[in-house]
């Protein structure tokens, strides 16, 4: 199977800037707002989503940060090798703030569950929301679901999603291949 | 790599420079861990480990109590001043016994030179040295890394001299290879009768005036002497040593430069170090303490990755 382009760099750019209209809609001036990227391939949308809010919506103040969830996932030991962690850059508490997780792909649910977990160390937020760039929908294996969707897909076991990023890869595309095609 | 290329930690000696930087970055996050307002995470929460000390110890068994409960271990302790090891038990009997009651991985630390190696090769579960006699002391040594490299950026090139006791420190041999593994120049300083005959075949320079030694280094290691380990006199007297090897404000202050200092302890103040340079600004004794934590939470967490899960 050829990769099939879920999102080139344009749709991408115009689905960021959607998810940055539908969070001001509900988060006003971001006072009591915490964006959050989950460690390690969802803090490049945070950033993005929050550059694009500082720069083209005038919000100056947000609060953002990176949560790295390895020491709370649910497969420590059924893997071969231990999960390494990423950073966590996390410098102010999440008490009774509002809080987006964020994330790039949302699949079995299970990095968001962890999430969920790790996020409780800095504090009890009010209320927290999900924000995926893809929703792989039928594939949960748990009950999560997100609050805001770029884009959902449907996908089967095999296959897999790639966010690339300009920062990154070189490139901004999203792309859908089947893991047996690169193997 | 994300794996440790070692079943057991039973010293520096068998680890890859690889395994160590494995440890020393899984460290970093750990330090932020243990920073956060819940300094706990859930990764070893089906994990049971004991801490055996056949020797006596303060940081070190506090340090590894700590690190394995903020990794949400289950944690058994055991001394051997208050077991049956009084009774005639041997090691391998009284591990065994315990590993009996489902326990994954010991943490050890013993008089002998080799009992963690030795049982790593008769019992069935992960090994962690703390400590064997003479020979090595590794999360000490990794623990001086990391707080080496937290402070410089790097041990490439960075140059340190670990004074005193160096006959009887198993500190001081952890030390040796893992600086070196690491890219950093050893020398060792202290009297000629704590310097062990063949150390220059380890690669390690040595020096015998303090002055001389604290010039040409980036970081000074002091150790402490270690009475209860000598058999014989190896210095006429304590403040004949303390004289010509302990580190003082006004030996610092005679340097072109300035340099860390570190000490593994327990310190003896006023003998090789003073108070004043223990409690100084370029004193590092107390991040070593933080870090040792941090630390043994990485070695923890990467044996314990290798644990195969009963299902």
């Amino acid at each position: 199977m050829k990769p099939i382009e879920l999102l080139n760099s344009q749709q991408l750019s115009v689905t960021i800037t959607r998810l940055c209209h539908e969070l001001m809609e509900n988060h006003g001036d971001f006072s009591r707002t915490a964006i959050i990227g989950l460690q390690p391939r969802g803090i490049y949308l945070a950033d993005r989503i929050v550059k694009e809010l500082k720069e083209r919506k005038g919000i100056n103040h947000i609060r953002s940060g990176k949560l790295d969830i390895t020491f709370y996932r649910d497969d420590f030991r059924r893997k071969a090798e231990p999960p390494i962690p990423s950073e966590t850059e996390l410098d102010f508490e999440l008490e009774d703030l509002n809080v987006v997780l964020i994330d790039d792909v949302l699949f079995t649910g299970r990095t968001i569950r962890a999430g969920l977990d790790a996020m409780l160390a800095f504090g009890r937020p009010r209320k927290v929301e999900l924000l995926v760039l893809i929703d792989r929908r039928f594939s949960r294996q748990l009950p999560v679901q997100p609050d805001y969707t770029g884009k959902m897909v449907d996908t089967i076991a095999s296959e897999r999603v790639a966010v690339e990023w300009l920062e990154t890869e070189g490139k901004d595309r999203v792309t859908l291949f089947s893991i047996e095609d690169k193997a | 790599m994300s794996s440790l290329s070692v079943e057991h930690l039973l010293g520096i000696k068998y680890l890859q420079r690889e395994d160590i930087e494995l440890i020393l970055t899984t460290a970093d996050n750990f330090k932020e861990v243990i920073n956060r307002p819940i300094k706990k995470v859930p990764s070893l929460r089906d994990i049971t480990i004991a801490n055996l000390f056949f020797e006596n110890s303060t940081r070190t068994k506090l340090s590894f109590e700590l690190a394995e409960k903020r990794l949400s271990a289950d944690v058994i302790n055991f001394a051997s001043s208050n077991s049956s090891v009084k009774k005639g038990e041997t090691l391998i009997d009284t591990v065994n016994n315990i590993l009996a009651m489902k326990v994954d991985m010991v943490v050890i630390r013993h008089p002998n030179p080799g009992a963690a190696h030795f049982l790593s090769q008769h019992v069935d579960a992960q090994i962690v040295n703390a400590g064997d006699g003479t020979h090595e002391h590794p999360t000490q040594a990794l623990l001086d890394a990391f707080t080496i490299r937290e402070k410089l950026g790097t041990l490439k090139g960075k140059r340190v001299v670990i004074v005193g006791d160096i006959l009887h420190s198993r500190v001081a041999l952890s030390n040796i290879f893992c600086l070196q593994k690491l890219g950093a120049e050893v020398m060792v300083c202290g009297p000629t009768t704590l310097i062990p005959k063949h150390i220059h075949s380890l690669g390690v320079k040595v020096e015998h005036n303090l002055r001389r030694a604290l010039q040409w280094c980036d970081v000074a290691n002091m150790l402490r002497i270690q009475l209860e380990r000598q058999e014989l006199a190896y210095f006429p007297t304590l403040r004949e040593y303390s004289m010509l090897f302990g580190l003082t404000k006004d030996i610092l202050d005679s340097l072109d430069k300035e340099i860390l200092i570190m000490h593994p302890g327990p310190i003896n103040r006023g003998v090789e170090i003073s108070s004043e340079v223990a409690d100084g600004a370029h004193s590092l004794i107390l991040q070593q303490v933080e870090n040792g934590v941090a630390v043994r939470m990485a070695v923890l967490y990467l044996l314990a990755g290798k644990i195969e899960r009963q299902s």
